[in-house]
């Protein structure tokens, strides 16, 4: 109750500096670009995901979604260690080594679990970049600017998650220009990448692509607001996160 | 005083122009990975820092090894460093350009390297990292030469150097410790997550970065008229000796909080590295050459005949050298980065272009310290300051060397 009230003085605050500063910020627009806002576009305070592990948890099914996250995004193939990519599949004890006991059930041992960026609350990555090129948006999602990123890949020792690629050469080496999606940028070589949660397509009220495709084995919502279908799956079925110790408090979540 | 740089002997000028092949050939190799990528290195996306930022951290020893030359000389008022000290900030120079070089190295968009000034982001240890580095670098470059112009023209150092000294001291603690913290801050990282990280760079750079002034100097003196005094030698080798005891202490406190508290996080990578594992044993013959270097160059330091031995004692560096090399350039980076975040082992090794970028940027190196060297060497010469004396003593010692000769003539 309390810190609704003091929520609310506090949005009331910001709403009222809004309304004395915007018409000047409007008007000089001081190298910013006023944001004008799809009226389509779904919003959130804490978007969060949910993969079902019951349902989702073969090689090929997460490589059909990914393979969709990847033609979408522009994110090249790329063999071996240079390897660049946003969703792709692990064994349960590449997923979660610290969880692992030497007699699990089978069933659970031998899923592979659907890995991605878990945006996560206390982001590692975006305390050490040294660029602001990650950084976290109001709506909990950790995203990138690959125009600024100088590639020093402090981020990619910073994610306790292994979630972040570098484009060691070409990225467009790796693609398709054929098959290029051109609503979405590629990269240039030498920045880092990573899952972005769709933000292009939750700015247009679609959501991400691997949850549209999932059949349902995904639940993508606002972890803020407790009548979300997150909440709601999180509330009825047991969930683990990503190496907790860490805390970063992930905003992925896995049903075993 | 430049110009000091500018006159020299034919071996001097061939020197530099051996360097600048070397240069030269490095660029080509840099020059390549600017158009293709770091594709041309041997980093992955599991191993993401390698050599070259092996090198930065090492280097940054180096930059930092000046101050046990200057600290007992202002700080302790130990007069016999006096004639050193400028070589000391000298070094200093030459490494922090080194480093900033191997960080340039190591982006990928090097153009856009002034986003950290244009984004300040101070939440980034490496924007703290740059301060630093770049603070140093100026300090030690505003001292440096105030002080040899002042001496040059006999004139006593200007007093409102002081507080600049003082802060360079006190500073290049900062850049040691704030290039742990690029380290040991990150969560996932078991290797480099542990508070004595920083305690152990800095034991690890007041052993190493001195030992490399002091060969240096050594071939410095071979090359000019130049003589370190005796005693300077004697102390600077004997701070060596303490700080290479406190990093294995160091070492061995890690090794005790791993093993002890049997956490997997913290022995893997320590396995990794001396033991090997998952079948990948690349670095074990490298690190248990760390452990038996730093224990002989230990043994040779602390047996005091041994110590004192000046034709043993550049072989004595060399092996300290090799042994902090091996642990903070190689074992700190690749270790920090095994096991992977998913339990895996990623190997890794620099490539031919990776070693030549690097060579470049040593070669560098080697200008900046040769030219400043010859300048400082040049104005010490005018001023018959620390010269060697044909005994082999310098002027600076108390050199009895005559009556004693006198004395042996005459029994
Ligand atoms: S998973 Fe890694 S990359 Fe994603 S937000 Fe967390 S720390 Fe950053
Ligand atoms: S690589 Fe790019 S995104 Fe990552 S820390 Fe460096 S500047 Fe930031």
């Amino acid at each position: 109750m309390k810190n609704n009230r003091r929520n609310f003085i506090k949005l009331a605050g910001i709403a009222a500096a809004g309304l004395a500063l915007a018409p000047k910020a409007m008007a000089s627009s001081g190298g910013h670009s006023p944001v004008k806002k799809n009226p389509a576009g779904i919003d959130a305070k804490r978007w969060a995901m949910v993969i079902d592990t019951t349902r989702l948890n073969t090689k090929e099914d997460i490589a059909k979604l990914a393979d969709i996250c990847h033609a979408i995004h522009n994110v090249p193939h790329i063999e071996g260690k240079r390897e660049v990519k946003w969703l792709w599949s692990a064994p349960y004890g590449q997923a979660f080594p610290e969880q692992e006991n030497p007699h699990m059930s089978d069933e659970v041992h031998h899923r592979e679990y659907a890995l991605l960026c878990n945006h996560c609350e206390n982001p590692p990555c975006v305390r050490v970049c040294p660029t602001k090129a990650t950084y976290k948006r109001a709506d909990g999602i950790v995203a990138m600017d690959y125009h600024r990123c100088i590639g020093c890949r402090y981020c990619m020792a910073g994610c306790p998650y292994g979630s972040r690629s570098f484009n060691w050469g070409e990225p467009r080496e790796g693609l398709d220009l054929a098959k290029l999606n051109p609503e979405f940028p590629t990269r240039m070589r030498g920045v880092v990448e990573k899952c972005n949660f769709c933000v292009e397509r939750l700015a247009v009220g679609k959501l991400p692509a691997c949850v549209e495709a999932s059949e349902g084995a995904i639940v993508f919502g606002d972890l803020s607001d407790p009548d979300s279908d997150v909440r709601k799956v999180l509330r009825e079925r047991f969930t683990i996160r990503r190496k907790p110790t860490a805390g970063t408090e992930p905003g992925v979540y896995y049903i075993i | 005083m430049l110009e000091i740089a500018l006159k020299g002997s034919k071996r001097y000028y061939g020197w530099i122009a051996f360097l600048l092949v070397l240069i030269g050939i490095g660029s080509m190799a840099y020059l390549n990975q600017i158009m293709v990528g770091l594709k041309t290195t041997g980093m992955n996306r599991d191993v993401s820092w390698g050599f070259y930022i092996a090198q930065f951290t090492y280097l940054v020893g180096l930059a930092a090894s000046g101050v046990m030359i200057v600290l007992p000389r202002y700080f302790h008022n130990y007069k016999k460093n006096t004639h050193l000290v400028i070589f000391g900030e000298f070094m200093a120079i030459a490494a922090c350009i080194m480093c900033v070089l191997f960080i340039a190295v190591d982006v990928g968009q090097p153009t856009r390297m002034m986003n950290v000034i244009l984004h300040a982001t101070p939440n980034s240890i490496l924007f703290w990292d740059m301060i630093v580095l770049c603070g140093y670098l100026g300090l030690n470059l505003l001292v440096g030469w105030t002080c040899l112009e002042a001496d040059r023209q006999r004139l006593p150092h200007p007093k409102w150097l002081k507080p600049f000294i003082y802060t360079s001291i006190i500073w290049a603690f900062s850049i040691h410790t704030v290039t742990a913290f690029l380290y040991q801050g990150l969560p996932g990282r078991h290797y480099w997550l542990t508070a004595i990280l920083a305690a152990r760079f800095l034991a690890s750079a007041f052993c190493a970065g001195p030992a490399i002034l002091l060969l240096v100097l050594k071939i410095t003196e071979k090359v000019t008229t130049f003589q370190m005094p005796r005693d300077a030698v004697r102390t600077l080798v004997k701070i060596i000796m303490y700080a290479m005891c406190i990093n294995m202490f160091f070492f061995m406190l890690e090794v005790f909080t791993s093993f002890y508290s049997n956490l997997p996080g913290h022995m893997h990578p320590i396995v990794f590295l001396f033991a090997g594992a998952h079948g990948h044993s690349e670095l074990v013959p490298y690190m248990w050459t760390f452990i038996g270097f730093a224990f002989l160059s230990i043994t040779l330091l602390v047996t005091p005949k041994l110590r004192e031995n000046q034709k043993l004692l550049p072989w004595t560096l060399a092996i300290l050298v090799i042994a902090t090399w091996l642990d903070k350039g190689l074992g700190l980076v690749i270790g920090g980065f095994t096991p992977t975040p998913f339990n895996t082992i990623t190997p890794y090794w620099p490539t031919g272009k990776e070693l030549l970028v690097s060579m470049m940027v040593y070669a560098i190196g080697a200008l900046v310290v040769t030219v400043l060297f010859k300048i400082a060497t040049g104005v010490k010469e005018e001023m018959e300051q620390s010269q060697s004396l044909p005994c082999g003593c310098s002027t600076e010692d108390f050199c009895d060397c005559a009556a004693k000769a006198e004395a042996e003539a005459e029994a």
